[in-house]
């Protein structure tokens, strides 16, 4: 089954594997640092569940769950 | 002697600290504007140094330089077009291997390069020591340190400006290099620019006509290995373009058949790579990971029951700091203006001139000004949100919400300011990146019930319905207007503004002191950017106002009218009023209504005491004090000559929450989004939506019985 950081839970790790989706918000996660081969932590979701905010040595990022369901991990 | 004129720009990452390092490089001297033909800011500045004259100009904050956003388009084309002597990338020391990043693309566009490592102090207390020249051999450029906060390091940079002009740096260039497959198919592509193709590179430089701009030959290549939007574009252009094209395709697909993935991603994985190499080799973690003060902060304004309330009670602030505080002063420049107003008044003959300066100018400066308290106050509160980091995380908040809507979880603040005012509410539209999003939200905002007509609603409450329903309805009111925004939003997004939806992806930068000087600047900037801007059309469009119910001043026997309410009867606004009569009719209201709305338009507050003007109502003032009396005596008479009833008091207040919003905000507008095109936009579809909304209410209410 395909893994992606929609389904990492709070606290949790992985590694990111091949980002899917297309044009500007690929390039935008791309540009951002997510590239494959990045680690991860899933730092919390929002209040209201939607967006969820990962981690990536030190560097914060907030990204919606259709966006982070593009981000396959291993 | 003459001062050498230099020209730098300054690049960088968003919450990299640019905009201090551009407000300590130039002070005051600053000017704000707007790219042509984009709502992208152009922000210049000035700076003198020994003998330069320094033009500092302040790019867009961009992670990349891809097609995808305006910014980006804008900072490259700046950088290709302009070309600057000298380019000056500010970097996030704390947060150098991301940063780089954009370093590498930056290397790319052949422009010479001065890194700037900000926020020095935040890197070295985390335990960093970078190791300032290697990393300018490892990347060919003169590297200064800096905290731009605490103003240190700006000297620095402006030496190493002087030093750059007056001889070279020493260094030897660099470039990055990709993994060979990409090199290679560079190689070909670049041969195919040069031999075939020489017309491209002219042609995708500059399609105005003048050729001394070039774009550097590999950066073509790169971005049309990775189908970069725009110059894919321009390729279809030229002779030869679909050839190029056809080669493009199979470079791609060679790679995609040698490592299995597309050039887009494997060109950003190597600049990401050279910049963890170059990072490797010039700095020293410490290696820990500690929990910093940024995430404990967060772990409370993010938790999840603790987010919302916290976020609500900020807003709350933000809203009594704009409005509350804001009140005193703007009672004061009422108060000023009304008695310049009367001294002007009483020291000159009665007549037109009198008038026209105090009814016309006097009064339309008075309306400038009036704001200005808001917007000033609306401005330190968002250089405080922002400065701090903490719009990034409402905008984390509230987007669950505001993206059902079709908005922007950054929509919300410009909302809720709208309670108060739709023009500062319309200035703050600015926090939001996007121009789409952005544009959806200027379009909805003016749906939120502003201060203005919450005077009309309390006043036509209080002559048509009983002190128990009165809570009600004026809640029913402010419930349809962010029923409306919302439902228009949706609208827009989809139909007016359709295609795909842009990333939400965004940095949640670390939490900072913001400084005084940003804050001030950031003040000033706007405010005076509203009175220059905005300021003199609203000026204009009051005196216009003044003409339209001022004149004609005479009856058609040369005679002045005997009363007020005959001479607005017989005035240009009053034809206008009788005009729409027949479009208002189904609504239930007659010309006198349409009158009072016409002069809504300057201002929605005017709107009762118009008709009380036309009823003959005497003292007016009263009126606006809601005494009892004179409500009384205007609800009498709007039931004996309009024909007024509960219903028609409630489709009037309707109608008075949707139509156009006002000739300020209309102004604001403009200068936002520049150009008459959304305004008109604007003021067309609130007139069509009052319309249709206020005939359903008014049929269905009459159908059924109520109000009537």
């Amino acid at each position: 089954m395909i893994r992606t950081l929609k389904d990492l839970n709070p606290g949790e790790s992985g590694k990111i594997k091949a980002i899917t989706g297309n044009g500007s918000i690929r390039r935008r996660i791309m540009d951002m640092g997510l590239v494959p081969g990045t680690e991860l932590v899933m730092e919390r979701y929002a209040p209201l569940g939607d967006p969820v905010e990962v981690k990536n040595q030190g560097f914060h990022l907030s990204l919606r769950k259709e966006e982070a369901d593009t981000i396959i991990l291993e | 002697m003459k001062k050498k004129q230099v020209v730098i720009a300054l690049a960088g990452n968003p919450n990299s600290g640019k905009t201090t390092i551009f407000n300590n490089l130039t002070g005051s001297r600053q000017h704000v504007g707007n790219y042509s033909g984009v709502t992208v800011e152009k922000k210049e500045g000035r700076a003198k140094y020994k003998d330069f004259d320094i033009t500092v100009v302040d790019l867009p904050g961009t992670y990349g330089l891809s097609a995808y956003s305006p910014d980006e388009v804008v900072a490259r084309d700046v950088i290709i077009k302009e070309k600057p002597d000298l380019l000056v990338n500010i970097l996030d020391a704390s947060n150098l291997e991301r940063n780089l990043y954009l370093t590498t693309q930056l290397k790319e566009l052949e422009v010479p390069l001065l890194l700037v490592l900000n926020m020095a102090d935040v890197s070295e207390k985390n335990g960093n020591r970078i190791d300032y020249t290697l990393l300018a051999k490892l990347l060919g450029a003169p590297v200064v340190r800096a905290v731009g906060s605490k103003n240190e390091g700006t000297e620095e940079i402006l030496e190493a400006v002087a030093q750059f002009i007056s001889g070279t740096s020493g260094l030897a260039e660099r470039q990055i290099r990709y993994r060979h497959e990409i090199e290679d198919e560079l190689q070909k592509i670049q041969e195919l620019l040069s031999t075939k193709n020489q017309a491209f590179l002219e042609v995708a430089s500059d399609q105005a006509g003048s050729h001394d701009l070039t774009y550097p030959a590999r950066w073509v290549a790169i971005k049309l290995l990775e189908n970069d939007r725009e110059l894919m574009g321009r390729l279809a252009t030229i002779n030869n373009g679909s050839f190029l094209a056809d080669e493009l395709v199979k470079s791609r697909q060679r790679i995609k058949n040698v490592i299995g993935d597309d050039p887009e991603t494997l060109l950003v994985e190597d600049r990401y790579a050279f910049a963890r190499g170059v990072c490797r080799e010039a700095c020293h973690r410490s290696g820990l990971d500690r929990v910093s003060l940024t995430e404990k902060i967060d772990n409370i304004l993010l938790n999840r029951a603790l987010g919302i309330p916290l976020f609500l009670g900020i807003m709350w602030l933000l809203f009594q700091l704009t409005f509350t505080l804001g009140g005193p002063p703007m009672e004061w420049i009422d108060a000023g203006v009304s008695a310049l107003g009367e001294w002007v008044g009483a020291h000159m003959a009665e007549g037109l001139l009198s008038s026209l300066l105090v009814d016309g100018i006097i009064g339309g400066v008075g309306g400038v000004l009036v704001f200005l308290p808001n917007i000033l106050l609306l401005f330190l509160g968002i250089a405080l949100l922002e400065g701090s980091g903490y719009m990034a995380r409402a905008a984390f908040v509230m987007d669950n919400v505001m993206h059902r809507a079709g908005l922007h979880g950054k929509s919300f603040v410009p909302m809720l300011i709208g309670f108060g005012c739709t023009v500062p509410a319309l200035m703050a539209t600015r926090t939001l990146e996007n121009p789409r999003d952005r544009l959806v939200t200027m379009l909805v905002t003016p749906l939120m019930s502003c201060g203005a007509r919450l005077p009309v609603y309390t006043l036509l409450i209080a002559a048509f319905f009983s002190p128990q329903v009165g809570g009600n309805i004026l809640f029913s009111l402010y419930l349809i207007g962010i029923t409306l925004a919302i439902i228009m939003a949706r609208v827009f997004r989809t139909f007016l503004l359709p295609g795909e939806t842009e990333p939400f992806v965004m940095e949640l930068p670390i939490y900072r002191w913001p400084t005084l000087k940003n804050i001030i600047i950031h003040m000033w900037e706007r405010t005076w950017l509203y009175l220059q801007k905005a300021g003199t059309i609203i000026l204009a469009m009051s005196i216009l106002m003044w003409g339209l119910f001022t004149f004609p001043n005479v009856d058609n026997q040369g005679q002045p009218y005997a009363t007020s309410a005959a001479q607005l009867e017989n005035s240009y606004a009053g034809k206008v009023g009788k005009a729409v009569e027949p479009i208002i009719a189904p609504l239930g209201f007659d010309w006198k209504a349409g009158v009072a709305l016409v002069s809504g338009l300057g201002a929605k507050e005017v709107v009762v005491s118009t008709m009380g003007t036309l009823y003959s109502i005497e003292d007016n003032d009263a009126l606006a004090e809601e005494e009892e009396e004179s409500i009384n005596s205007f609800a009498e008479k709007a039931k004996q000559q309009s024909g007024f009833t509960p219903l028609t008091a409630y489709v009037l207040m309707l109608f008075t929450l949707i139509y156009v919003p006002c000739l300020a905000v209309l102004a604001v507008m403009k200068r936002e989004t520049n150009g008459w095109k959304w305004p008109a936009f604007t003021m067309a579809y609130t007139v069509i939506l009052a319309w249709l909304v206020s005939f359903v209410v008014y049929r269905a209410g009459l159908w059924m019985g109520i109000g009537v």
